[in-house]
């Protein structure tokens, strides 16, 4: 793969590609082989885990370029086809692959909204950004920004809404390949981060987006293979037709009639409902609400945009955009699929069971140290099971619907127990999660980089800066953000798959005005859309900020008087009752006072959940009032600012039509 | 525009069918986005071979659109370019 035998390497990717599908089915079949013949589990999985970080790791050094226009954009000569599989590896990341069955198992219909939303965002993609970015040219989605909009303000804040959106959302990755490593692997998971650390550094140090991109596709044939086979197997075990997707819709069927026997509320099945079972047009304007923002944030995360920079043609663009989502569906498709049938096992054979007869991978998905599944029917069972922390069961020897516990997480990794299928397939499975996350944590980690070391330094800080020193920073800047990422992910923060979804909602309202305005309004100007960007990401944190850290003064701000007159109420009462605890000695107040005072908080916690919102919309979806804020700004701005200037009107015009050059504005000098 | 060898008349006629073109495709988007799934409980009447419709279109339905959609689009887009003389060489 070396720059003189480049062209070879394109023209004989289906090869190479097909070599190396072979070659891990293979591997996947020696490894079933010596699991058979008595080799450990433990092994088995030390070797799913290791080769194929070895496999990225070749891939990665062999890639490894000394050219910018290869580090940045894989030299944009990446077929639509490849660019699409990478796009879909970038994209899916261990929430999708791990979580999202789990998410739809738990939720049933109302969590379809992450299936709509995850893919619907491709259409905005298609025809309102990527091919006009692509013919823009250049490396970076705040280039765009910076040449469009005259300069290095809009550019900054383009960067600031880049760093938040995809900070977060790197270090989730992070975490999430640490959790994959420490369970596969049985080492801690501070140690497990720093490992998954080294194999996202060793694929994109040395190659950047060229080595990124190959691996990417390599990661995408080992992820897709790893998510079809067990539910594939499953599927022929419980149906006999291996075709899960066609499948479940009898699951369904079976789902809905066992639900009415065990007395289900929440039908599986059943569209907007709340908690007790009943239509509930919250649920409905929530649906709808994330929907919206999670595809509007597909369209406008920059690790996703700058994929298709690497396409050899603007055509190229548009059907590799096709391209992503089809591969990106061939999983989401599978995704419900999951969800029914672990439901059906878990309604057939594991509710209503004895104790004694429940399935073995109930105990095992159960055992300390994986802690993912509870079997809460003794009064004591949290002892056994970490997940029946607050459960007390009635010790009647069977075990009811509210008696049994289960991780969303467990949902993919414990199929190929439920389907009794060889560790082999459970090995796979982590190998297929790991290549998800690690992936994903490779683009994030290239955008941010990348944003930094072009668009910071070389942009705004050094513009003379030589090719060779431009390369240097960017490495340098790949690792310290990497390592950055790593340390917060080992502290494990709070709430980071809430975070991942609020990164869509920022992105949304901070980018997506901006650049679709950009392309599709000559009037909009620089400070429009300056102060689009802004108030949009403002009004998006605003609401996230407010409503998840300062719920009471979100209250007081919006709400009317009487419902601040009971949240006042409430408050009051939490700080006479925790002034009573104080008074009897704090710590060793009487039991009956430290409870009440709890009791008095959580009345309070559930008061501020109740009201901190306006009109029902959950905080992840901020977005919903971001987004039309960033327009309406940029839109009224831009009529009261004088029109753009006839060089910038040109330059529009040549980033619309696919072919000849893109003129040069003032924020944009030619880039080798 | 000088190297473009577009007229001003025949560039904005070929921005006119993009921008035509855009609002049809984000049309049938929001369709299937949204539109069909406010009909969801009223499609779970229906079921297809164990499915409840409002179900499949969000879990499948609707996805299947989408794919179709986008390669729709770039025929169609690449024809536009074609037409006015704008499409890169191959």
């Amino acid at each position: 793969m070396k720059n003189g035998a480049k062209g070879d390497f394109i023209d004989n990717l289906g090869k190479i590609y097909g070599i190396y599908t072979g070659g891990f089915i293979g591997f996947v079949l020696l490894l079933w082989l010596l699991s058979s013949v008595g080799v450990p589990d433990k092994i088995i999985g030390y070797l799913f885990v290791f080769l194929t970080i070895a496999v990225y790791a070749v891939i990665g050094i062999v890639s490894r370029t000394a050219q910018i226009s290869e580090y940045y954009v894989a030299g944009r000569r990446v077929p639509a086809f490849y660019n699409g599989m990478a796009t879909g590896s970038d994209w899916m990341s261990a929430a999708s692959f791990i979580g999202m069955a789990g998410t739809l198992y738990a939720l049933g219909y109302d969590g379809l909204a992450f299936v709509l939303g995850w893919t619907g965002g491709y259409v905005l993609v298609a025809v309102l950004l990527a091919p006009y970015l692509r013919k823009f040219g250049q490396f970076t989605v705040p280039d765009f920004l910076g040449a469009r909009y005259g300069g290095n303000l809009a550019r900054f804040i383009g960067i600031l809404v880049l760093l938040a959106a995809s900070f977060t959302y790197v270090v989730a990755q992070v975490y999430g390949v640490g959790i994959i490593a420490s369970r596969f692997l049985g080492i801690s998971f501070e140690i497990a981060v720093f490992v998954g650390l080294l194999g996202i550094l060793v694929c994109s140090m040395l190659g950047g987006m060229r080595a990124v991109t190959w691996t990417q596709v390599a990661q995408y044939i080992i992820l897709i293979i790893a998510y079809l086979v067990p539910v594939v197997l499953l599927s022929a075990d419980r149906t006999g037709v291996p075709i899960p997707q066609l499948m479940y819709g009898q699951v369904l069927q079976q789902i809905t009639d066992l639900e009415a026997q065990l007395g289900v509320a929440k039908n599986h099945v059943a569209p907007f409902v709340g908690a007790t079972g009943a239509y509930d047009t919250t649920a409905l304007l929530n649906f709808f609400a994330l929907t919206f923002c999670l595809m509007v944030g597909t369209a406008a995360l920059p690790h996703i945009l700058m994929r298709y920079f690497t396409t050899p043609s603007v055509r190229e663009a548009r059907k590799s955009v096709g391209w992503s989502l089809f591969f990106i569906f061939l999983l989401y498709f599978t995704a419900p699929s999951y969800a029914a049938f672990a439901k059906l096992e878990v309604y057939q054979n594991v509710i209503g069971q004895q104790i004694t007869d429940l399935p073995a991978w109930v105990t095992l998905w159960g055992r300390a140290g994986i802690d993912l599944v509870g079997a809460c029917d003794a009064v004591n069972a949290a002892e056994v099971y970490k997940m029946c922390a607050g459960v007390t069961g009635n010790a009647d020897g069977v075990l009811q619907l509210a008696e049994f516990k289960i991780n969303n997480d467990a949902i993919v990794l414990a199929t190929p127990e439920i389907a009794g299928l060889p560790y082999v397939v459970s090995g796979l499975v982590a190998a297929g999660g790991l290549a998800a996350a690690l992936s994903t944590a490779d683009g994030l980690l290239l955008a941010i980089a990348n944003a930094l070391s072009h668009d910071v330094y070389y942009r705004m800080l050094d513009p003379h800066a030589n090719t060779k020193r431009r390369l240097v920073v960017a490495r340098v800047l790949l690792v310290v953000v990497a390592i950055i990422a790593a340390y917060v992910a080992s502290t494990k923060p709070a709430g980071i798959l809430a975070m991942v979804a609020w990164a869509f909602s920022i992105a949304a309202s901070g980018l997506f005005p901006a650049l679709v305005m950009g392309i599709w309004s000559k009037r909009t100007t620089s400070v429009g859309a300056c102060l689009g960007m802004l108030a949009g990401f403002g009004t998006c944190l605003f609401y996230l900020v407010m409503t998840q850290f300062y719920p009471a003064e979100f209250i007081s701000m919006f709400k009317s008087a009487d419902i601040v007159q009971q949240l006042q109420a409430l408050m009051a009462k939490v700080a006479e009752a925790q002034a009573a605890v104080a008074a009897a000695g704090g710590e060793a107040a009487p039991t009956e006072l430290k409870t009440a005072a709890a009791a008095a908080t959580a009345d309070l916690t559930k008061f501020q959940t109740a009201n901190a919102h306006w009109w029902g919309i959950k905080n992840v979806s901020c977005g919903l009032f971001g987004i039309p804020v960033a327009f309406i700004v940029t839109w009224v701005v831009s009529r009261l600012t004088p029109a753009p200037s006839q060089e910038m009107q040109d330059f529009i015009d040549s980033i619309r039509i696919p072919r000849g050059v893109v003129l040069e504005t003032r924020g944009s000098a030619a880039v080798e | 525009m000088s190297q473009q060898s577009l007229t001003p008349e025949r560039a904005r006629q070929h921005w006119a069918d993009t921008y035509r073109l855009m609002w049809i495709v984000l049309a049938i988007w929001f369709f299937f986005g949204f539109v069909i799934h406010l009909f969801a409980r009223q499609l779970n009447e229906i079921v297809i071979f164990g499915f409840p419709l409002g179900f499949y279109m969000a879990a499948q339905g609707s996805l299947i659109a989408f794919v179709v959609l986008i390669f729709w689009y770039a025929a169609r887009q690449n024809r536009i370019d074609e037409d006015y003389g704008v499409a890169e060489d191959q």
